[in-house]
């Protein structure tokens, strides 16, 4: 099969890829995130902006829509749950085919035009499902309540196979592994795994250089005879059963789906998540999607306390000074850091942290003489 | 037609703030070439002037009145503004009119926001790719309205229009329909009269001053106009200001309208975004007469007649418009062509 024509880097890079992501409650553990919850987040989020970056890092075409296909993707599982079955497997399968026909749908029209007009068409998309989703929607989407589960919904395959969830409200459960904790943890480590896997073919794919060519120069790709919109459009669908994957691993963990997973901040936030990783390259946004969950769990659990602890060693006048200035970007203030952030990445660092890991590799390599780009680190090889 | 007449009117206030806040979207990104994402955060700014102004005049002289008790026996505690005691009733007045007196510090404020932002942000990003532009300025306006949010709060500050503006006006009576038909709040009658002054402003401006012939030029050809020596960037510069005064007077004066919170612009600015593309990127005229419709047409949207046949259409009209005219006439209503095309 294709695997074996993998060069040797990427087998290499998908094999530490997997590790790492399979070992992650040990390695993340002196960091304060080796814990379920976090996890599953750095997983799901991962997947989202993987998918993220098949469109924006490989075409550049900027979507600020993609929170809608996070959203259906939620709204489909939960209604699975609800219609057939607890195990997750139908929930996901569906909410990346609802995630994938919506993004087709709203594809189709966006992708007529391009740049500006088109961050624009998928933002009025998104906000478009996220004011249906509050009101008309209300008897689908459960409106501002957000959709849960049932001790009285049909599950139609669960009672055909005899299963019985009794008198308490079930949750997601894989053959009778609870979704929950490192079980939900790992379920989304494979799917991320996986998802990394078909990205990775994606991008040494000549499909992955044709979507390249269309960010380089879509006017010469059109001069050229190619029709460059059946692949944008594949692009966009692909990165919108990513995004309901994601929606749906989501509802998986914690079954519940609210409107507010549509809203364009979610949308931005992916974009920032690819933008700091890195847009364009294979583990950028996986690591940025990362970066941004451990900060924002980080950084708005301080409290004054907390920070009256750090900035112990100074005089007191100064200590109050700092703390009242950190004060303003941690707890509640968290979506400053976040802006800041933004900010710097983009006017600093535009390729994102690849970029700085590839500059700090350089600077060593030509220290120490070596000058060629040897394959120190894999990762680097995008 | 009362009913009609009643909806235009209550689209106006609306489509006049979209129309503001576009103008200065369109005018940027016509001089700039800069997709500013910020921009409503400058509109929340503005609205944020007018209740910083109105806190600053609240400020209160606390005096003790030994003779007269409270409830529990102590003295009683006699509050007066300290514009009242300085300047009694006229300080009573500017009071009461805070929100208009606003406009005043609101004009010089925004004027150096604007040029603080295009030359210590915006300016460096006049070369690269629009998506970098919408990027960082995205992040400004997450930043601004944080900063916002630490200082004012998260709750939403009600601004009271002035005492004489607040009652509701007959406009019915005006215009000869008969009396108690078309009733409606001033303070927006007034507000759409302000917005189109201040349009009207912004086109006299660039079409009857010299400054404004160049900057006219330099939106058409910039190279041009800076190989004819002239500075076109601090021309620039001073335009970006103007946009920022212009979105924040817009806010400043729509704080009777919608309570002022820090997340006000956000919710504006995606919908001005709108306006601007619908109006057609680059287009003046396009991106005021768009805010305007689209403002009445989402006002007729939310009547209960029309919501009873298409339930739901007052939450998605605008983007359903938008979707509609950008599919119909790519470069909207009244694009330029080679405006934002690659």
């Amino acid at each position: 099969m294709k695997m074996f024509s993998m060069d040797k880097k990427d087998i290499l890079l998908f094999l530490c890829f997997s590790v790492a992501v399979l070992t992650g409650p040990i390695i993340l553990e002196p960091f304060g995130a080796g814990y379920p919850d976090l996890l599953q987040k750095f997983a799901i989020f991962g997947i989202f902006a993987l998918g993220f970056n098949i469109l924006f890092g490989l075409t550049g075409y900027l979507s600020f829509g993609h929170a809608a296909f996070l959203g259906m993707g939620s709204y489909t599982a939960v209604w699975t749950f609800k219609l057939l079955s607890m195990n997750p497997i139908p929930a996901i399968v569906f909410a990346t085919v609802m995630g994938g026909l919506f993004a087709a749908l709203i594809g189709f029209i966006s992708l007529r035009r391009s740049g500006i007009y088109f961050s624009i068409l998928t933002l009025a998309f998104a906000q478009m499902s996220y004011n249906l989703a509050y009101s008309v929607l209300t008897p689908i989407t459960n409106g501002e309540t957000g959709l849960q589960l049932n001790q009285a919904d049909p599950r139609v395959l669960d009672v055909m196979f005899g299963r019985d969830y009794g008198a308490v409200l079930p949750s997601s459960d894989f053959f009778g592994l609870d979704m929950t904790g490192y079980p939900g943890f790992y379920f989304c480590g494979i799917v991320l795994i996986i998802c990394f896997f078909i990205a990775m073919r994606i991008f040494r794919s000549p499909f992955g250089m044709m979507l390249r060519a269309i960010k380089s120069n879509q006017n010469r790709m059109n001069y050229t005879g190619f029709n460059t919109r059946p692949y944008t459009l594949a692009a966009f669908v692909i990165s919108g059963m990513y995004a309901g994957l994601a929606g749906g691993l989501m509802a998986v963990t914690d079954p519940l789906a609210g409107a507010e997973r549509m809203q364009w901040t979610a949308s931005g936030e992916v974009v920032l998540m690819t933008i700091l990783g890195g847009a364009g390259t294979l583990l950028g946004p996986v690591i940025g999607a990362g970066a941004i969950k451990y900060f924002e769990n980080i950084f708005s659990a301080f409290n004054e306390g907390i920070l009256m602890g750090i900035y112990d060693f100074l005089p007191e006048t100064l200590q109050h000074i700092m703390v009242s200035v950190s004060g303003l970007f941690v707890g509640e203030g968290w979506h400053l850091t976040l802006g800041a952030l933004f900010m710097l990445i983009v006017i600093f660092l535009p390729g994102g942290l690849m970029e700085g890991f590839n500059r700090i590799k350089t600077l060593v390599t030509n220290r120490t003489g070596g000058g060629s780009d040897g394959a120190a680190t894999p990762a680097a090889a995008e | 037609m009362d009913a009609i007449l009643l909806q235009i009117l209550n689209g106006l206030d609306k489509g006049g703030a979209y129309a503001l806040i576009a103008l200065g979207l369109t005018i940027i990104f016509g001089t700039l070439g800069v997709v500013n994402f910020a921009h409503g955060a400058l509109f929340m700014l503005g609205a944020f002037c007018a209740v910083s102004v109105k806190a600053v005049l609240s400020l209160e002289r606390v005096v003790e009145d030994p003779n007269q008790l409270t409830a529990w026996g102590t003295p009683m505690e006699i509050r007066t503004p300290f514009v009242e005691v300085w300047f009694g009733d006229f300080g009573a007045t500017i009071l009461d009119y805070s929100v208009p007196v606003s406009i005043l510090i609101a004009i010089p404020v925004m004027l150096l926001i604007g040029i603080a932002m295009e030359r210590g942000l915006v300016r460096f990003f006049y070369k690269r790719a629009h998506a970098d532009q919408i990027l960082v300025t995205f992040g400004l306006a997450i930043v601004l309205q944080e900063i916002v949010k630490a200082q004012f709060g998260a709750n939403p500050i009600p601004q009271p229009a002035p005492e004489a503006a607040s009652g509701m006006i007959d406009f019915g009576i005006m215009v000869g329909i008969d009396a108690g038909n078309v009733v409606y709040p001033a303070w927006r009658l007034i507000y759409f009269v302000f917005s189109a002054v201040v349009i009207g402003a912004v086109f006299a401006f660039l079409q009857f001053t010299t400054f404004g012939m160049v900057v006219r030029a330099g939106m058409a050809d910039r190279e041009t106009v800076g190989l004819l020596g002239i500075d076109i960037d601090r021309r620039f510069t001073i335009v970006f200001g103007i946009a920022a005064i212009v979105a924040g007077l817009a806010g400043a004066m729509y704080t009777p309208i919608l309570s002022p919170d820090y997340h006000m612009g956000m919710d504006f600015l995606v919908l001005s975004f709108v306006v601007v593309v619908v109006g057609g990127m680059g287009s003046l005229t396009g991106a005021v007469s768009a805010g305007f419709l689209l403002g009445i047409l989402q006002s007729f949207a939310s009547m209960n007649e029309v919501k009873d046949i298409l339930p739901g259409i007052d939450q998605i009209i605008i983007y359903l418009i938008a979707v509609v005219i950008l599919l119909v006439r790519p470069r909207g209503l009244m694009g330029r062509k080679g405006v934002m095309e690659h």
